[in-house]
């Protein structure tokens, strides 16, 4: 008997371990021999832990499984409590196009011939056969652009170092996923880490890097775990070595690493404040030397591009944003979880028709695309296409694809003010607009709250001078939650100076 | 407390296990939390000499981490995730009771040494929150029940 127990974090913070444990104990007490795999999740957070089990038909789902439900797995499995059918035949999954996430919860992460017999290292393959100039094009012909947030097109950037002098280049993963709602890097990293590891090998030969790093944020410990376990296993099998080697490096809890110089910075062992730009990190990052940085799933997504070409990535998709994004459904939604799909769909679509609306069954009140840096879309914006562009055009941004769902029972002025409250507490203290302001904005909307509506133009210059003052995204992006919340919710700014009255 | 010849070893051991590395700092401050819990006030002057920095910049990187302890934590850690997607879940009210139910606020360690609560923002588990961490166990759809699991 052959079971698949997720190891990611989302199933292990709702009890998989247990589950795992159970299901070897029981297979014993019956005498039955049972091969326990632990897999990543296949994005269905709401089933987790989603246990599966082979059978000739295929994997079939139980879940959200509970220890009680355990012996019951070796039994008539038709007639299971959690029976949920074949896990591929899911509405959930069958509405995907999983390039990127092709493998997940699909593979032992840490096989490699599981990875190869899934279509694992073609890409790389294909890559040792091109120049570097061939390799840049494929990537910049996909249309990809950085999946971290900036939308900054790949190739250009590879382009950039691939042609910069220097004896050592590197290429730095940016893994420091700090985002509230976001979690496809943690997912990959824990799912499928070789798809990782063969991108930022193929970026390795594409800019002529030899070595490698990913940094990943603390607060993710089985990533790290499952990452340095599949570096060893990738060294050993040779797919790492001379030409191109890794190392893991660990975050210590600095949400502003998460922008590319703090973290280039951080990982040179200083305090993880901000660079001014240029010089560009291409041209000298890490060391001084010429360097990529590239999020995650920007580097995941190179290997089916390299496998499969760059026109069969850049059909999917609309307009400027081409290929697929793994939107992170999150927040108060009933159906939460990863699906990854074409550019194009509605935030109405993914809010209400993919996420099933909200987890309390109230109504939706608002929806935070991007993470805390994104703007606070009302229920009157969900005809807005998912798109870079698309989403620039209605003073929002997508960000690393996060979506927070809020039902009407939210306060936008309290939102608001944590926007400035988290920003004045992972300020980077580099830049004044952000230091002071995030303090100051705080303050301000305090005033809104004890209904001095007078604050209104004085936070919104504020914001202004964050947005077009500060040295990076965390400053300058943290106006779109706020400015957001006051332009959709006025009524929730007003309410409060009734309330004072 | 640790004999301080024991301290000053353990320290040099990290040190030479990492020096090869590029940027090595913070590897080796998560290696001298990882064995004493946190980074004592010694090893600064110790790193510093080792990386050839000033004892300033060693500080100013221990300081700027939220991550690094400059005081041991209690027996348990309960870090309590605070990002928005935990809060349209509710995380606002449960943190409240919790620091009710322990006596304490953020960043505090109850009077008998018991717990220490930390805020997170963000542990990557948005579509079950709220999300703790539970001296580095992860739990997701937490409330104020968690409390039970540091009551020793």
């Amino acid at each position: 008997m052959k079971v698949y127990v997720p190891l990611d974090s989302a199933a292990v913070a709702l009890g998989a371990d247990k589950i795992a444990d159970a299901i070897v104990a029981q297979g014993a007490a019956r005498g039955v021999s049972v091969e326990v795999v632990r897999n990543g999740s296949r994005g269905m957070v709401w089933l987790e832990p989603l246990v599966e089990v082979v059978t000739d038909a295929g994997r079939l789902g139980f879940g959200p499984l509970t220890l009680t439900d355990v012996p019951a797995l070796f039994g008539d499995l038709s007639a299971h409590p959690k029976a949920l059918g074949l896990v591929e035949e899911l509405p959930w999954m069958k509405g995907q196009t999983r390039l990127t996430f092709a493998r997940v919860g699909v593979i032992d992460p840490l096989s490699l011939d599981d990875y190869r017999a899934h279509g694992g290292l073609v890409g790389l393959e294909r890559a040792k056969t091109m120049t570097k100039a061939q390799i840049v094009a494929e990537v910049t012909d996909s249309g990809l652009r950085g999946r971290g947030g900036a939308g900054f097109p790949t190739g250009i950037k590879w382009k950039t170092v691939s042609e910069a002098a220097g004896d050592q280049k590197y290429i730095v993963c940016n893994a420091d996923e700090g985002d509230s709602a976001t979690f496809a890097d943690r997912m990959l990293m824990e799912g499928d880490p070789f798809t990782l590891i063969e991108g930022m090998a193929i970026a390795g030969l594409a800019c002529g890097a030899t070595k490698g790093y990913v940094y990943i944020r603390s607060e993710y410990p089985v990533a790290i775990r499952v990452m340095e376990a599949a570096v060893l296993v990738a060294r050993q099998a040779g797919v790492l070595g001379p030409q191109f080697d890794m190392e893991i490096r660990v975050g210590a809890g600095a949400y502003v690493c998460g922008e590319e110089t703090s973290l280039l910075n951080s990982l040179e062992g200083k305090r993880g404040v901000v660079r001014a730009k240029p010089p560009l990190p291409a041209l000298q990052g890490f060391m001084g030397r010429p360097t990529v940085v590239n999020n995650v799933i920007s580097l995941a997504s190179v290997p089916v591009i390299m496998a499969k070409g760059a026109a069969y990535y850049k059909d999917f998709g609309l307009g400027r944003s081409r290929g697929t994004i793994p939107l992170q459904i999150a927040g108060n939604v009933k159906y939460g979880g990863l699906y990854e799909v074409a550019f194009g769909l509605t935030l109405g679509q993914i809010v209400n028709e993919i996420g099933g609306g909200t987890a309390s069954g109230r109504p939706v009140k608002a929806v935070q695309v991007g993470g805390p840096l994104g703007a606070w879309f009302p229920v009157s914006l969900f005809d807005t296409p998912f798109g870079y562009e698309e989403f620039g055009a209605k003073d929002g941004l997508i960000g690393h694809a996060g979506l927070t769902v809020a039902d009407d029972s939210t306060d936008m002025l309290q939102m608001a003010r944590f926007a400035m409250e988290f920003c004045a507490i992972e300020s980077c203290g580099k830049c004044t607009p952000c230091r002071l302001g995030s303090t100051r904005g705080v303050e301000t909307i305090d005033r809104l709250a004890r209904g001095d509506s007078s604050a209104i133009p004085l936070l919104t210059d504020l914001c202004n001078t964050m947005k077009s003052g500060s040295l990076c995204a965390l400053g300058g992006f943290t106006p779109y939650p706020v400015m957001s919340a006051l332009t959709h919710f006025p009524d929730d700014f007003a309410r409060a100076k009734e309330a004072a009255e | 407390m640790l004999d301080s010849h024991v301290q000053t070893d353990r320290i040099a051991e990290i040190l030479d296990a990492h020096l090869g590395l590029e940027g090595p700092l913070l590897p080796i401050l998560h290696a001298i939390q990882e064995a004493f819990g946190y980074i004592p006030e010694g090893a600064i002057p110790q790193i510093a000499k080792a990386l050839m920095l000033s004892k300033a910049e060693v500080h100013g990187v221990v300081s700027f981490y939220h991550d690094f302890r400059e005081m041991p934590a209690g027996r348990h850690v309960l870090k309590l995730c605070r990002a928005e997607a935990c809060q349209t879940m509710g995380a606002d009210g449960v943190a409240d009771r919790i620091k009710a139910a322990l006596g304490i606020d953020w960043h505090e360690t109850t009077a008998d040494g018991r717990v220490t609560l930390e805020p997170v923002f963000c542990l990557g588990l948005c579509a079950c929150g709220p999300a703790a961490m539970v001296d580095g166990r992860l739990v997701g759809r937490v409330d104020e029940s968690v409390v039970a699991e540091v009551a020793k």
